[in-house]
């Protein structure tokens, strides 16, 4: 009888021991784990913080009107961020109306009309399109595409679009192949797959019950997109497309190639320009202090631009999913 | 009835299909484009002295890419080894511990927000607070700004993929009395486990094309070297400054580059697909 206590008694503390030892150990996986889920945390704030510490020389020697100042001049010394932003702004607004309508007819043709055993070696291949480095697409936008643009595709542009009364001047001036142009057009099948994609899961979240009543009652595939998928999907087929604004703006590579790295704003679509982050790959081998400090000037700024896109994009997408009740 | 809008309603539906169609056609177009465009120009370059022959000087013949390609696998596997371990306990503090914390939730969010964030700002801050700092540019720093750009695409995944197993597997183990920790790196991960390699190979993939981050931090080097504390040459930054050069040589070499870099990232690609699809069929 007493050994048994004693025994149960022994055996108790053992447990309870154990139950300790787990529970520290516990403690320990779970702060550990979160530690390394604060170093994401960490860098972006970093990021922040050492572009603003390494930037500041900029902004206190022109203060904020360093973003609106046309001037970039760097034998004086003078700098604005007006001309990259001009371009940034420019090249990624013509990719996404090029982008836009063409994922969506992806997104369409992969959710309503493709037959099902296609669906995955067609979305497959898209996919790729995204995998694609950006400097490859630099390559072929260089040396393949923009000759065959000069020859072909602004001559074409030119004649049409460059004729009617507001838009004439976008698309005149000398047809290098290279310029804003190019780049938006480069920049718009590499955003394509991205956009694609967001589209591609948001049209597949929409009830069945309601596409298929809206069939049952005779509605074309057509209709169906337009007036059921489309309206029940809106916000996350807005914020697909703005990550691939997002995505448009930092790209660097292919656009560094494309876009002519010349220092100016003109008022036509076919001029070389500039891009905040073909800049920075541009002259950052070459920059030294005040120089490089108009870099990270610019940098911050694109980091500010792009957060603020992208955050807006993941708000509408999250939007999207949590009415079905897909939380991510 | 009223057979004009019957008409017109078909035409309508006939014109917005094609016009999808169209643009599935386009895309596909532009990929094979892409592919034909350096397979022509890369089997050109690609010959036995593009792996045993280093980077040649301006305007000389011959060469090869031997001293990028080894920087390239140095700098990528490194990042590899300091991204995975990272991304996959952060994956699974947001898988296992992330539904009620708020902290988790913010995580989350500039996670998915670093995924798309401009890699060429990621080495705009390894330069400031590295590269400035020691004030020479070196494979390390390189390799910072890699595994920067691959810590959220592993941690996505993982936490994704820990999230398809199913309670019930968990509980088991729970009901077995094994603690926390345990459930979940000898259960949950391990049935997670073709999803998180996933993850690890589309890391992988995004960063062995990554030029833009590299520029400022691991430079490049015109010579044979496996100093991670000195400048490091590697393909995508070589690619750049051969396809922009005007030596013939070069741009020959780059598009050799190119089309390994290219068959690289596809193959990653494939395979981690390969990975994934496996696991939801068996």
């Amino acid at each position: 009888m007493n050994t048994q206590t004693a025994d149960s008694g022994m055996r108790d503390t053992r447990l309870l021991q154990i139950v300790r030892k787990q529970r520290i150990q516990d403690f320990i996986f779970h702060k550990l784990t979160l530690s390394f889920s604060l170093i994401v945390l960490i860098s972006l704030v970093g990021i922040l913080i050492s572009l603003a510490v390494a930037a500041w020389p900029t902004f206190q020697k022109f203060g904020v009107g360093f973003i609106w100042r046309v001037e970039w001049d760097i034998i004086n010394e003078e700098f604005g961020a007006a001309i990259a932003i001009f371009g940034t702004l420019a090249s990624a607004t013509i990719a996404i109306l090029i982008a836009m309508p063409l994922s969506f007819g992806i997104a369409l043709f992969l959710t309503e009309t493709c037959p099902t055993w296609l669906r995955r070696p067609l979305g497959t291949a898209i996919e790729l399109l995204a995998a694609v480095p950006s400097i490859i697409y630099g390559m072929f936008g260089l040396f393949i595409f923009a000759p065959l643009f000069a020859e072909y595709g602004q001559p074409a542009l030119q004649s049409t679009l460059g004729q009617m009364p507001l838009l004439g001047p976008l698309f005149g001036g000398a047809m290098n192949g290279i310029g804003i142009m190019a780049a938006g057009l480069i920049l718009a099948f590499m955003i394509l797959p991205f956009i694609a994609a967001v589209m591609r899961d948001v049209f597949e979240i929409v009830p069945s019950i309601l596409r298929e009543s809206a069939y049952g009652l005779g509605c074309t595939t057509w209709e169906v997109v337009r007036h059921i998928v489309l309206p029940y999907t809106q916000q996350g087929v807005i914020g697909g497309v703005m990550l691939g604004l997002g995505r448009a703006l930092g790209e660097t590579m292919a656009v560094t190639f494309v876009i002519g790295n010349s220092q100016r704003i003109s008022a036509s679509l076919f001029s070389p320009g500039s891009s905040i982050a073909s800049t920075l790959a541009n002259e950052f081998g070459e920059a030294a202090d005040f120089h490089l400090s108009t870099l990270f000037a610019l940098g911050l700024l694109l980091f500010l631009i792009t957060f603020v896109v992208l955050a807006c994009a993941k708000i509408l997408i999250i939007r999207t999913e949590r009415a079905k009740g897909l939380k991510t | 009835m009223d057979q004009n809008l019957y008409r017109k309603r078909i035409l309508v539906n006939r014109i917005g299909i094609t016009l999808s169609m169209f643009a599935m056609c386009l895309g596909l177009f532009v990929l094979l484009w892409i592919l034909a465009v350096l397979f022509k120009n890369g089997f050109q370059a690609l010959d036995l002295n593009l792996f045993t022959h280093s980077t040649p000087a301006p305007g000389s013949e011959g060469g090869g890419l031997a001293n990028a390609i080894v920087g390239s696998l140095m700098l990528v596997g490194f990042a590899t080894l300091v991204s995975t371990p990272i991304g996959i306990l952060a994956g699974i503090y947001l898988a296992e511990f992330g539904d009620t914390s708020k902290t988790a939730e913010i995580t989350r969010f500039m996670t998915d927000i670093m995924l798309s964030a401009p890699s060429i700002v990621l080495g705009l801050f390894v330069y400031a607070i590295l590269v400035a700092q020691v004030k020479h540019f070196s494979g390390y720093a390189g390799t910072i700004a890699l595994s920067l750009i691959a810590i959220p695409v592993v941690l996505r995944t993982t936490e994704n993929m820990l999230r398809l197993v199913p309670g019930s597997l968990r509980e088991a183990a729970f009901a077995l009395g094994a603690p926390r920790w345990k459930v979940t790196t000898q259960v949950t991960l391990r049935a997670a486990k073709s999803g998180v390699i996933t993850g690890v190979l589309l890391a992988l993939a995004r960063i062995s094309g990554e030029t833009a981050p590299l520029l400022f931090t691991a430079l490049n080097n015109q010579f044979f070297s496996f100093n991670m504390n000195g400048p490091m040459s590697n393909l995508p930054v070589v690619i750049f400054q051969f396809a922009m050069s005007p030596y013939d040589n070069w741009v020959r070499l780059a598009w050799g580059g190119a089309l390994l870099i290219t068959l690289t990232v596809l193959v990653l690609n494939i395979l981690a697909r390969v990975f994934f699809r496996e696991k939801i069929t068996g």
